[in-house]
């Protein structure tokens, strides 16, 4: 069985429909990055599939294993093992990084039937990763998110992914706002989540990202619909030519074209 | 006119049946009563009481019981005993008229009090009304704690005043917990004078009563610092309403306010935020800020700040906020695998804990964590 199929999915915001019929199958173990200009409705399959609720669900399917994720509420999604790295982690002030982290971490613990993890055994796993990302411990006593940096907000995304081991990882955007350096250490914490159980779709516009986090398909979206897919020479191509060499346009681009 | 007339009759009754005292203290009496019968209770007509109908407290209030004993008010409460809170506030000349038990702390000059002292009050018998006073009196240099707990069963009234003088240089934290039961009614004036270079905190924490009406006035001296803090938590049909009144009398002080509200069903809150910075007050540093969460649609928040600047060099700032749960917050915790529930709870409690933070005794930090912990975790979705 498949990780994750999407059929014909199709959503809207408002009155304006995002998404027109995607249809995408991510198996065990693979990683699928969906590439396009802005507007073309990446973060917005992003969101559909983590069950945001901004978006209205017109039409289609999406399973996860076989499971209805489109029926299920985000923390069921989330305990089923969906994980989205925001491409806007949200800023919570009064809730510390450490308490909110271990609530996250029982909850999926409960729901896969494992103990919850004591104080001391939370420490442990929390320290490993947090070397993993290069991150200074202090932050996990702050707020979540609150007055990190943008780097700092990116490696807390993939620190809590590595915590939490999904089976199906969402990045969107987590190069957006990224220097190299903390660019390859963000990579460098989704590489070593690669597993054959897991799967991952990394959404992104620009193609450095894929230099680092090197692809095994790479899908093109363009108003709502995915219009080229093939491997991850696909990616080089786009950076050669542009989406223009596709006969893709950003909306920007396009009131130029005119 | 009969009517006011037939009240004032009633009063006088109960008045009189008060077992006769010191004439110190007959004296602070009859002037608080004459005070009292000439306003009468306060209406929603009057600017101080706009928000808030005291009409169902009035009952209870006529329902006192005398005392069978005459009061033991020590020597030593004489000079300062009702020299601070204002007759002008109808429940504060209430208070007065029935001086009766007065606890007295005196805090001897330079003393550093490790332990908090902690006063409770429990409410009293069903129908009936109380008037607790309380007066504290830290000496120069001294340090202490003190906390106010406010509780209680049934349906009764509780009007208390407390005065503390805060000699030069003293630092004072006061708290106030007042989880009185919540078909009773709560009316509490705060009266603090802050000596120079003096530190007073004040934390009031109100969760229950059907009613609660608090007045915190502070008067501060040259250099003296205040740090006025306030949490409500309201559901039901409950009202609350705090009034805080901030008097920078001198240059060189600062007054930090931050009071923060939790709003649930049909309950209504009022904060009235008077900051006053006289003629003589120059280089005043004063920060108000009021914080409001609403839950539900038919919660109600009368919010206002009133400021009276006679200085002109100073730094006077006030802001007022009202917002509901933030879903952008609630999604993020949702999607990292948090019941919706939980993430609600969490995020509402996140909107309390600068101000639990705040609380420097650690029992009573824990305690409360307990309480609100407790409180949200009840909560119906």
């Amino acid at each position: 069985m498949s990780l994750l199929e999407i059929i014909d999915l199709r959503a809207k915001v408002g009155d304006r429909e995002i998404l027109k019929g995607i249809n995408l199958t991510v198996k065990h173990g693979e990683v699928h990055a969906i590439m396009g200009p802005n507007g073309s409705g990446k973060s917005t399959l992003a969101g559909v599939l983590a069950g945001r609720e901004l978006y209205e669900v017109t039409g289609g399917q999406v399973l996860l294993d076989g499971k209805d994720l489109l029926e299920m509420a985000p923390e069921d999604r989330a305990r089923e093992g969906v994980f989205l790295a925001f491409q806007y982690p949200v800023e919570i002030p009064g809730v510390s990084n450490m308490y909110f982290l271990k609530a996250a971490v029982n909850q999926i613990r409960k729901h896969r039937g494992q103990e919850e993890l004591d104080a001391m055994d939370f420490l442990n796993l929390v320290r490993e990763k947090m070397q993993i990302m290069k991150m200074d411990q202090t932050l996990l006593n702050r707020p979540v998110n609150t007055g990190f940096s943008g780097g700092e907000k990116k490696r807390n995304e993939i620190f809590q992914m590595a915590v939490l081991e999904p089976k199906l990882a969402i990045l969107d955007e987590t190069d957006s706002g990224l220097d190299i350096d903390a660019l390859r250490t963000v990579s460098g914490g989704v590489n070593a989540m690669r597993s054959p159980e897991r799967g991952m779709i990394v959404v992104t516009h620009y193609q450095r990202l894929l230099n680092e986090i090197v692809p095994d398909y790479v899908h093109v979206l363009a108003d709502g619909r995915l219009v080229k897919s093939g491997g991850k020479e696909l990616a080089l191509e786009l950076e050669a030519g542009g989406y223009a060499a596709l006969g893709i346009y950003d909306e920007e681009e396009a009131v130029g074209r005119v | 006119m009969t009517a006011v007339a037939e009240q004032n009759a009633q009063w006088l009754e109960l008045f009189t049946q008060q077992p006769a005292a010191e004439p110190w203290i007959q004296a602070l009496r009859e002037e608080a009563f004459a005070r009292f019968s000439a306003q009468g209770f306060p209406t929603t007509h009057h600017e101080e009481w706009r928000f808030t109908n005291v009409a169902p407290v009035t009952k209870v209030a006529r329902a006192a019981r005398p005392a069978d004993k005459p009061a033991a008010i020590p020597e030593q409460a004489k000079p300062h005993l009702a020299k601070y809170a204002s007759l002008d506030h109808p429940f504060v000349a209430l208070n007065t008229a029935f001086l009766h038990d007065v606890r007295v702390i005196t805090v001897p000059r330079g003393a550093t009090l490790e332990a908090p002292i902690e006063i409770t009050y429990e409410g009293p018998a069903e129908g009936t009304a109380a008037h607790p006073r309380t007066l504290i009196l830290v000496g120069a240099n001294a340090q202490c704690t003190i906390v106010e707990t406010y509780k209680g069963e049934g349906t009764y009234f509780t009007n208390a005043v407390t005065e503390i003088v805060v000699a030069d240089s003293a630092v004072v934290d006061h708290y106030k917990i007042q989880q009185e039961s919540l078909s009773a009614y709560h009316i509490a004036t705060l009266q603090a004078a802050i000596g120079r270079s003096a530190a007073f905190s004040s934390h009031s924490i109100s969760l229950g009563g059907a009613l609660t009406r608090n007045d915190v006035n502070a008067v501060l001296s040259e250099g003296s610092d205040a740090n006025i803090n306030g949490l409500y938590i309201v559901n039901g049909t409950q009202h609350v309403d705090n009034h805080t009144a901030i008097d920078h009398a001198k240059p060189h002080a600062t007054s930090h306010e931050l009071y923060k509200g939790i709003l649930d069903g049909q309950s209504h809150a009022v904060f009235n935020g008077k900051i006053i910075v006289r003629q003589d007050a120059q280089k005043t540093d004063s920060k108000q800020t009021n914080k409001n969460l609403v839950l539900s649609d038919d919660a109600v928040i009368d919010t206002k700040p009133e400021l009276q600047i006679w200085a002109d060099d100073v730094r006077c700032t006030h802001g007022a906020t009202i917002g509901q749960l933030d879903s952008e917050m609630l999604f993020y915790l949702q999607s990292r695998g948090i019941g919706r529930k939980d993430a609600r709870n969490l995020l509402i409690y996140a909107f309390a804990q600068d101000i639990v933070d705040r609380i420097k005794v650690q029992s009573l930090r824990d305690s409360l964590e307990r309480t609100l912990f407790e409180k949200f975790h009840e909560h119906p979705e």
